[in-house]
């Protein structure tokens, strides 16, 4: 019989926790009784739901590029999230998949346009993805003689080198800074894939495919010796498992799961050029891995999910306001709290944005003398609410500053001092995206993405499906 | 044949001899403890055993055969098993998994065979499900079943030092080498691991290598005690030969003044 402490109670938080009430016990007993492969089926039917209904053809690549993400990041998660490997040259797999594709299905190996491999898809694939398998050992072999920082600066150069290596060796083959084009759609056993819808669903079945390869690897004894060594790698070795082989192996699979992404993604563009294998790319992916749970399939896929569609919203103005707006209206819905002062704080933005625009309007009417930048009925709104004067780019520079230390001030402030910064800042921030912010998409977007990414992270420092981790006790 | 042989082990930091001319016999089915003041050297002997450092210079042999210059998941593979002074437990992961990911090195199945759940892989998977439950079940109502799911970090202090034991035994050892087991027990969980480190050698024919403060357990389990200070031998010998050794108590308790003041 355990006697009952503190250790007891500490045990049991677990159990505690699932105790609560309402539909978020409900949800998380019906969680912890389903097991994976309904989980996944469930999200299967749901990809082929989606793409039942969507007739949009913008919407279905979009839905493409998700689930390349999603895929990336899985791949990903493989090294940094179970072996926790610092891997930044993980990009250089994903061009290595890409590329591997567009020279053996185009006629890159050909003279002039003509002749060259056009490998079928179910012969070209699998040829590229061992060869990543392959160069993923030989470059894990001598990168992870190195640990921590160290292998990260080495395998960044790895990343870094790919790019030189397309642009500079043999132009004839590899096409240099013009890239490959006129590759071959996906074409295998009578069926080529030209829509992309068909391209959607090649996506959706790698990814169901590999999700749960990657979750029968993860419950297997190199998925625990994976996990084993990243906690402790001098405590793994001590106990039997092969530390650095366990690393190149881990090494390899990441690199090999990017170069499948890496051919689907070649047969969906028809092209490739280096710069679609930057670091920049790589940070992407790596914002979806954090930002869906390091560690965790269903969050690397989420992840990839939720940046790619958050991106691409960014992109057109429209959305663009939608999700700005929509962000804020939910923000306020889930954090104010009781209704009475969420009333009070709507009201307030409303009431104070109004005085504000008369009174300045009335001072100073060139002040007020522009037009709010988002398009259709939300600009229509806004005009006459915020202040947008004719020249917009100095102020809006200005507000965007304000804007920072609004949130900052949000952040120290309590109480009715933090009711009304809430509300003042509300009101910059619209001001702020009317006048400036939405005039440069570009940047816009950089900036929203990591306004996201800082907000989930403050409110689920795991990600959106992590699970709490502990490095040291 | 004595199962592990240390035989005239020096290991050097620098020009710091942590191990000097070190020599131990433990054979087959003995518990042998290794007793002596912070920096004697205990835990650097179970390091050199273990593959961490190579010694500078001696040899070690389990059963007759030099494991000197072999990695350490080499040696684990070959029977030698250890706790750590410092606990070092996969903190993320939960406890049986903590004890299944001890059995890689004894368990074949390749990641496509895992997979694709073949039946070398299931077959495997049913083995160490069971060892790690038979292995959990050897520490009773401390490890019960409810706690399998969880995660290691959440266990008490007590519960690590067991949980790294029960990893420890998950990898079939011939010899088992505990690191301070009973540090950070209370007097009861004392009496527990004394208890079973006894079973361990009874019901498992564990031979076993402790190192060890607490001088109750010392006394409890040990067929034969070690003294080391500063990387020497001292004496070695029954508990009571060992603890009534002068030298042994001068290493732990000073020099009587009366005989300084004579010298």
């Amino acid at each position: 019989m355990t006697p009952i402490g503190v250790d007891e109670w500490v045990a049991r938080s677990d159990e505690r926790r699932d105790e609560g009430t309402g539909w978020r016990r409900a949800l998380a007993r019906a969680d912890a009784r389903v097991g994976w492969w309904p989980r996944l089926a469930l999200v299967t039917v749901a990809g082929l739901i989606f793409a039942q209904v969507s007739t949009n053809v913008n919407i279905q690549t979009v839905a493409f590029n998700c689930l390349l993400y999603a895929l990336l990041s899985m791949g990903l998660n493989i090294a940094v999230g179970w072996s926790g490997l610092l891997d930044l040259g993980y990009i250089a797999f994903f061009g290595f998949g890409a590329y591997g594709y567009a020279i053996f299905s185009s006629s890159a190996l050909g003279s002039g346009g003509s002749g060259g491999a056009h490998l079928a898809a179910f012969e070209s694939i699998p040829i590229v993805v061992l060869a990543a398998g392959v160069v993923g050992v030989v470059i894990g072999l001598v990168a992870l003689r190195l640990s921590g920082d160290y292998f990260a600066i080495v395998t960044l150069f790895v990343g870094q080198a790919f790019v030189e290596i397309v642009n500079n060796v043999d132009p004839g083959t590899l096409g240099g800074v013009n890239g490959l084009f006129g590759l071959d759609p996906f074409h295998s056993f009578g069926v080529t894939l030209t829509t992309p819808l068909g391209y959607y669903y090649l996506a959706l079945g790698v990814t169901v495919v590999v999700a749960a390869v990657l979750h029968l690897l993860d419950t297997s004894r190199t998925g625990r010796a994976w996990r084993a060594l990243n906690d402790d790698p001098l405590a793994a070795e001590a106990m039997t498992m092969s530390v650095n082989k366990l690393k190149v192996m881990a090494f390899s699979f990441a690199a090999m799961v990017g170069a499948v992404a890496g051919t689907i993604f070649a047969a969906q563009q028809d092209n490739v050029f280096p710069t679609n294998f930057t670091a920049n790319i790589l940070i992407l992916i790596y914002a979806c891995l954090v930002l869906g749970g390091v560690g965790s399939i269903a969050g690397a896929i989420l992840g990839g999910i939720v940046v790619t569609a958050a991106e691409n919203m960014l992109s057109s103005p429209t959305d663009a306001a939608y999700l700005f707006y929509g962000l804020i209206i939910i923000a306020l819905i889930v954090r104010v709290r009781p209704w009475r002062r969420l009333g009070a704080v709507v009201a307030g933005v409303i009431v104070f944005g109004y005085v504000t625009h008369a009174i300045v309007g009335a001072v100073a009417p060139v002040a007020t003398a522009g037009s709010p930048g988002s398009p259709g009925w939300i600009g229509s709104l806004m005009n006459g609410y915020v202040i947008v004067p004719k020249n917009p780019t100095n102020f809006g520079n200005a507000l965007y500053i304000a804007l920072i230390v609004g949130l900052l001030a949000i952040i120290r402030l309590r109480g009715i001092r933090q009711l009304i910064a809430v509300i003042v800042t509300i009101y910059v921030a619209a001001c702020c995206w009317e006048s400036r912010l939405i005039v440069n998409p570009a940047i816009t977007t950089q900036i929203m993405l990591g306004a996201i990414l800082i907000v989930t992270m403050a409110v689920r420092p795991y990600g959106l499906l992590g699970k709490h981790r502990v490095e040291v006790l | 044949m004595p199962l592990l042989e240390i035989d005239r082990l020096s290991l050097a930091f620098g020009g710091l001899r942590a191990i000097s001319e070190l020599d131990v016999e433990v054979h087959e089915n003995e518990i042998v403890s290794m007793i002596g003041p912070n920096g004697a050297g205990k835990s650097t002997v179970f390091n050199v055993v273990s593959g961490v450092y190579e010694p500078t210079e001696g040899d070690v042999r389990l059963g007759g055969e030099s494991i000197v210059g072999f990695k350490p998941h080499k040696i684990a593979r070959m029977g030698i098993a250890r706790t750590f002074q410092s606990l070092r437990l996969f903190q993320n992961m939960t406890v049986k998994e903590n004890v299944k990911s001890a059995t890689y090195g004894n368990t074949k199945a390749s990641p496509p065979e895992s997979i694709l759940r073949l039946p070398r892989a299931r077959r495997e998977e049913r083995e160490v499900d069971a060892l790690a439950e038979e292995v959990l079940s050897f520490f009773g109502e401390r490890l019960a079943g409810y706690r399998w799911n969880q995660p290691a970090y959440v266990l008490s202090y007590a519960n690590r030092r067991r949980l790294e034991i029960a990893r420890a035994l998950a990898t079939r050892p011939r010899l088992l080498m505990l690191d301070e087991p009973a540090a950070g027990m209370n007097p009861k969980e004392t009496g527990e691991i004394t208890e079973l480190i006894g079973r361990l050698r009874d019901e498992l024919s564990l031979t076993i290598l402790v190192i060890e403060h607490d001088m109750h357990v010392v006394e409890g389990i040990s067929d034969r005690v070690i003294a080391l200070d500063h990387g020497i031998k001292v004496t070695e010998g029954s508990f009571h030969e060992v603890a009534n050794h002068p030298a042994v108590i001068e290493a732990y308790m000073g020099r009587d003044p009366e005989a300084l003041a004579e010298a």
